[in-house]
């Protein structure tokens, strides 16, 4: 049994280095704000660099990230076209909360109800805040847990090194 | 299980060997956590070498392998809890092995998953199955799912199983579940409506289990129990411009079971919700309703076992340390709560709102219980009584028992490029008796101020001070029954305060305390002192603290997660790839 795991482990492992094209989006619909279905390996930026970043309505680091995002998001939208897909991981207790904590807050990002952590799961996602930077061509090139404050011009470097 | 893993290693190595281009497209990936814990004893929080009874260390890990290939993917999780009587789990979940593996097929029309499920239906009221792991907990669903989306908009979905049971084997007794889901978005799936202001989704599903066991032998009398447990909801969701309006009703036959006492009474559920929203301005009133909702896998099943459906509390999430201590847990017996929420920004460049805007935020809640009337047989008082109807309950009738209310009011401000304050005051009403189960206790009534200051010393240098203050009812003079000390160990005024210092975005440490100063009970009166140092890099974090640790909701360093209590020290590492 454990010989077989480790096969098994070893068999993911080469594989995984075998992993170049692929976009890394899965194959998931998930809801947006209007209840309209979403999925999200159809993503994209129209070739432009986009952010997916998962938070929590409980989660105070969250919030603190997506206010400081809200701040700068002009500027960054203006200087690299970047986007920002916001997937809140708030189960049934919060679904209808949503909108206008988003709309009360003023956040103007894209926002996707992740209701079972479907998305979560499939982006090995374990504890919010995580974040993401996809490339044009919707490959991860960078990936961030937990938010400390100043911690966005971290994720803005980034997205400038890969922005054209 | 086995068996299952061969047949998964079959079907990667089929796809794999099918051609080089596959392999290209194929992707990896996955996460792992440790949680490893030290303990030692602490007397003065009543933390005796009795109760570490030897197991001083306590270490909880998972790794996850997930595999895709284009319409397929695959995936496993290993699971390593080592859990000590410190470390507040169940002592069930102590165990190893491969808990959750699963193979799925989903090419956008139709979608075939087989092995562990997690989903839900609509708010997950007649079926969620999730895993928590902070909690331990984990009710998903091994067997099979179907997934048909024949058009636009339209969704059917079916699934057949049986939950996991921590680690007994599936083998053993417990119910099949059997659901069947359908959705209905209109808006996408009638084109002249996809751009109609009326936004409309509706939905229905229907869930049964079944138990072989057709009766049961309690005090030399036999009870007829229904094999087949059915419940059903609908639900709608609809948006008009800035109003939205979402209701789900569910209810389920009669059930009979240790949780609701054995009793023959259908069950039911609703959860309604109204909201405004426009930039700058959000507003939400929410209420339900549940009555004998409990709903199982498995009749004997206690506390979250078995859980098939969900109910999800509406009341605000606390979490600040002081507050979360005193969380609300859903009553599935029944409950009738509202919630009204207000979030406003008040604009940038105005009087009130300075250079920045300011945030914001009103939150009531409350949650009693429901009415019931007796029901008499043969001039006998049948309330609640095994193997009877237990109860009827009018509808709209609100019970006179309150379990939890609480209205808070937050603000928060961006003062200057340095500087960045938040203030809240909570009014806390919790009836600690349903709560926590503790027959006869004295409600909390208790209000809460909290304060946070942020200076931003440069780019990535910043300095966090966080001060609570908890009043209670309880005072530090109350005379306590010696008999119901334990009730007492949370009792009284708190003052707590919390020193942050971050280099962003990847070192945080930190120095906490909490002080129960007003406890009626001179030898509760402890400080909870913690200290912590973090390290991220990407998606990699590890964190260190040591210190006393009480239950609740902690957030350090930019995560948040719910941690034991206990005095020792703690080190936890994520990281994903």
């Amino acid at each position: 049994m454990k010989k077989f795991l480790a096969f098994l482990l070893f068999g993911f492992m080469f594989f995984g280095l075998n992993a170049q094209n692929k976009s890394d989006l899965p194959n998931i619909t998930l809801k947006n704000l209007d209840g309209q279905s979403v999925n999200i390996s159809e993503i994209n930026n129209g070739g432009k660099p986009f952010v997916m970043t998962f938070w929590a309505t409980w989660c105070g680091p969250c919030v603190k990230e997506h206010n400081a995002l809200t701040e700068v998001y002009d500027d960054w939208v203006e200087e690299t076209g970047v986007k920002i897909i916001s997937v809140s991981i708030d189960d049934a207790r919060s679904t209808a909360k949503i909108k206008p904590f988003v709309d009360g807050k003023g956040w103007p990002f894209e926002i996707l109800l992740d209701v079972n952590k479907d998305l979560a799961r499939a982006m090995n996602v374990s504890n919010p805040p995580h974040t993401f930077l996809f490339d044009g061509k919707g490959k991860i090139v960078w990936q961030h847990t937990g938010y400390l404050d100043g911690g966005e011009e971290d994720l803005y470097e980034e997205i400038i090194k890969i922005a054209k | 299980m086995k068996k299952s893993l061969l047949i998964l290693a079959v079907i990667l190595c089929a796809t794999t060997l099918y051609g080089q281009d596959f392999l290209n497209k194929s992707k990896v990936s996955g996460s792992f956590q440790l949680d490893g814990n030290y303990y030692w004893e602490d007397n003065g929080i009543g933390i005796t070498e009795d109760k570490i009874n030897g197991e001083k260390f306590g270490a909880y890990g998972f790794g996850k392998l997930q595999y895709q290939l284009g319409d397929f993917s695959a995936g496993m999780r290993f699971e390593a809890y080592q859990t000590t009587p410190m470390s507040g789990f169940d002592a069930r979940v102590k165990g190893m092995g491969v808990a959750n593996f699963f193979a799925t097929y989903d090419n956008g029309t139709i979608g075939v998953t087989v092995g562990d499920i997690y989903d839900q239906f609509g708010n997950g009221l007649i079926f969620r199955t999730y895993e928590e792991w902070t909690l331990g907990f984990d009710n998903s669903l091994r067997g099979i799912r179907a997934v048909f989306r024949p058009c636009n908009g339209v969704t059917l979905k079916g699934i057949y199983g049986k939950q996991r049971y921590y680690w007994v084997s599936y083998e053993e007794e417990r119910g099949l579940v059997r659901g069947v889901d359908g959705e209905w978005d209109i808006n996408n799936s009638i084109e002249a409506l996809n751009d109609a202001k009326l936004k409309a989704t509706l939905g229905a599903s229907f869930v049964s289990k079944y138990e072989s066991e057709p009766t049961m032998e309690y005090n030399g009398n036999i009870y007829q129990l229904p094999q087949n447990v059915g419940a059903y909801a609908g639900r709608m969701n609809l948006g008009y411009g800035r109003f939205g309006l979402s209701a789900e009703y569910a209810r389920k036959i009669n059930d009979p079971s240790f949780f609701n006492n054995w009793i023959y009474r259908d069950g039911q559920e609703l959860l309604a919700s109204l909201s405004y929203s426009q930039k700058g301005l959000g507003v939400v009133l929410q209420a339900k309703r549940v009555d004998n909702m409990s709903f199982k896998s498995m009749r004997t099943a206690r506390q979250n076992d078995l859980d098939i459906g969900f109910i999800p509390p509406i009341n605000y999430t606390h979490t600040h340390s002081l507050p979360s201590m005193f969380a609300y847990a859903t009553q599935p017996l029944g409950e009738m709560g509202v919630q009204f929420q207000v979030n406003y920004t008040i604009p940038k460049k105005t009087a009130l709102g300075g250079k920045y805007g300011t945030k914001l935020a009103f939150n009531y809640s409350q949650v009693n219980d429901i009415k019931r009337d007796s029901i008499m047989v043969d001039g006998v008082n049948t309330l609640n009584m095994m193997g009877t109807k237990g109860y009827t309950s009018p509808f709209f009738a609100i019970g006179d028992k309150m379990f939890y209310r609480d209205f808070n009011f937050e603000i928060e401000k961006k003062i200057s490029a340095k500087w960045h304050l938040t203030l809240m005051y909570i009014n806390l009403y919790y009836d600690m008796e349903t709560i926590e189960g503790h027959p006869g206790a004295e409600a909390v009534k208790a209000h809460f101020a909290f304060g946070e200051a942020i200076y931003k010393i440069n780019r990535k240098h910043s300095v966090r001070l966080e001060l609570q203050h908890m009043w209670d009812n309880v005072g530090k003079n109350q005379e306590v029954d010696p008999l119901y000390e334990e009730y007492y160990v949370k009792r009284g005024n708190w003052m707590a305060f919390l020193l942050e210092y971050t280099i962003a975005p990847k070192w945080f440490v930190s120095v906490a305390d909490k002080y129960n100063y007003g406890n009626p009970i001179a030898d509760n009166r402890d400080h909870y002192f913690t200290g912590s140092v973090g390290y991220i890099k990407d998606q990699t974090r590890i964190a260190l603290s040591g210190g006393r640790q009480s239950q609740g909701l902690v957030c350090v360093g930019g995560v948040c997660r719910e941690v034991p209590a206990s005095s020792g020290v703690s080190i936890t590492i994520t990281t994903s790839f």
